[in-house]
């Protein structure tokens, strides 16, 4: 896989560090509205679907790679994973400060 | 017709006219005490164990394609028991001896052959761990054997012992480890399953789920509606996109695990070898082609294919412990889609939907779990509680801090 880099151009795909959904962007806050029971466990339940569950598309997947083996950027890429078809390379620090929210 | 050495002279003799097909071609009934979604090796597994030993035989396993033709017959065929956690070992252990007694039990040829499993290492660190896994092996009623460089040579002696980077310095023996003829596997499964009633349904690819009231009642397929008390969802690969249906989101990431096979070469590769420093191993198939696989790809795919870079990789790993292999000629490679569970570990448990259950996240070691898979899975279905094996595969361990990550490494699904 080449991945186009919108900095670099066009890399090899072995460049890189692959990390996961894009999602993990969105690390939810940490701190519920007060102490209370349910609030603590809306926290937990946020955070566990944060760390342990994916949607795991079949399709167009907004995911991270880290350029590891070269300016250390990382990137969304948004990748086919039926086909391996990249259709778009965007920084990660660019789509972060575009909308602080992504995928949802 | 049961099998034996009597009655293949008898067919030999007799033009194989007495041969039938080995399992039937029934269409669907309308209801099922039991649908199994899924016939791979673990679903048929399932049926069978249902059947046999349950005595529930009104099941129906339903498959997309044809039996057998998903990750049963796409793996490197390797069986073992050599975990090391105390939720994984056990049942291991248990899928090993089911293995040894698959032929008796389902009256079919497997060619389950127990060569051996050489895990090498290569510094004393490594040692020391594997000192640790066999000790851990050996208490889950497994077998382990530290060889040193002296014994390692007597079983192989064309490795790459004195390797620059990385020595071979003796490795950890499994001997009740080897290979299995996978297609056999699952048809051996088939035919143990349809003899004693249960419907296998091919072409039927289930496209939805009768969900009322949290309550699962059956479900939907391109061959209509079928109901069913139980739903036992059993497609490791096309998990998420399954359970997705029954708007369940898994702990699962899919990627894909290449595997190669070489030109038949004359007998030279008695066991299974790994190699320690890298991802390799390697078996010999009875047709002679050298059997090998590595590290998954690493990004979350279905496309049943990998890329170069891992193929290179693995066969660096290759050439570093065994040069001669260079020699050898690529015949075939493929790529399986892994389920790659968030600590390395399956899941053999019910859901939140009433009888709607799920057995996946096998990683890239799903094969020589097949008979415990299936035996623990016929368990949960039947009575519906976990078998006593199976009990830390469950779906919310990680909401309640009990991951099972034999290799440590975190919610990282592509180091596992």
């Amino acid at each position: 896989m080449i991945i186009n880099h919108p900095l670099l151009g066009p890399r090899d795909a072995s460049e890189f560090v692959y990390l996961g959904d894009a999602s993990l962007m969105n690390r939810p806050e940490w701190k519920g509205e007060d102490a209370s029971p349910e609030h603590t466990q809306k926290t937990l339940d946020a955070y566990h679907d944060y760390l342990y569950i994916r949607e795991n598309k079949a399709g167009e997947h907004r995911e991270l790679w880290y350029h590891e083996q070269g300016d250390r950027s990382w990137l969304v890429v948004t990748r086919n994973t039926l086909t391996h078809n990249i259709s778009k390379v965007e920084l990660a620090k660019n789509v972060a400060k575009l909308s602080p929210k992504v995928g949802q | 017709m049961r099998y034996s050495a009597f009655n293949v002279i008898k067919e030999a003799l007799s033009g194989h006219k007495g041969l039938k097909p080995v399992w039937r071609s029934p269409e669907p009934k309308k209801h099922y005490d039991v649908i199994i979604v899924g016939g791979g090796g673990h679903g048929l597994a399932t049926a069978h164990y249902l059947a046999n030993q349950y005595g529930i035989n009104n099941v129906a396993v339903l498959e997309k394609g044809w039996i057998g033709g998903g990750n049963v017959g796409r793996n490197t065929t390797i069986i073992r028991s050599n975990y090391l956690l105390p939720e994984n070992e056990p049942f291991y252990e248990y899928s090993m001896k089911l293995w040894e007694n698959l032929e008796q039990d389902t009256n079919y040829n497997s060619m389950v052959s127990q060569r051996g499993i050489l895990n090498l290492y290569h510094s004393d660190g490594q040692r020391d761990a594997f000192v640790r896994r066999g000790n851990g092996m050996l208490m889950a009623g497994s077998d382990a054997c530290l060889l040193d460089q002296n014994g390692v040579r007597e079983l192989y002696p064309f490795l790459d012992f004195d390797n620059a980077r990385f020595p071979i310095k003796g490795g950890l023996l499994h001997k009740r480890g080897g290979t299995v003829r996978h297609d056999a596997v699952a048809w051996g499964y088939a035919r143990g399953a349809d003899s004693k009633g249960v419907d296998i349904i091919e072409n039927c690819e289930v496209t939805g789920f009768d969900i009322t009231d949290g309550v699962c009642t059956g479900v939907k397929t391109t061959k209509g509606n079928i109901g069913a008390n139980k739903v036992g969802v059993c497609v490791a690969g096309s998990s998420s996109r399954v359970m997705a249906q029954a708007g369940m989101s898994l702990p699962i990431e899919s990627h894909v695990l290449q595997a190669f096979v070489t030109e038949g070469l004359k007998p030279v590769i008695p066991g299974v070898v790994t190699f320690g420093a890298g991802h390799f191993y390697v078996s010999q198939s009875d047709k002679g082609g050298l059997v090998f696989g590595g590290d998954i790809d690493g990004y979350n795919t279905y496309a049943q294919r990998g890329n170069l870079p891992v193929v290179e990789d693995v066969c660096e790993g290759g050439i570093a412990i065994m040069p001669a292999i260079g020699r050898a000629k690529l015949l075939r490679m493929w790529g399986g889609i892994m389920d790659m569970s968030m600590d390395g570990s399956p899941f053999i448990d019910r859901t939140h939907i009433k009888g709607l259950y799920f057995n996946g996240g096998w990683c890239y070691g799903g094969f020589k779990a097949t008979p415990a898979s299936g035996m623990c899975y016929a368990h949960l279905l039947a009575t519906d509680t976990p078998h006593e094996f199976a009990k830390g595969f469950r779906l919310d361990r990680f909401r309640s801090g009990n991951m099972i990550d034999e290799k440590g490494v975190g919610a990282q699904p592509n180091l596992h």
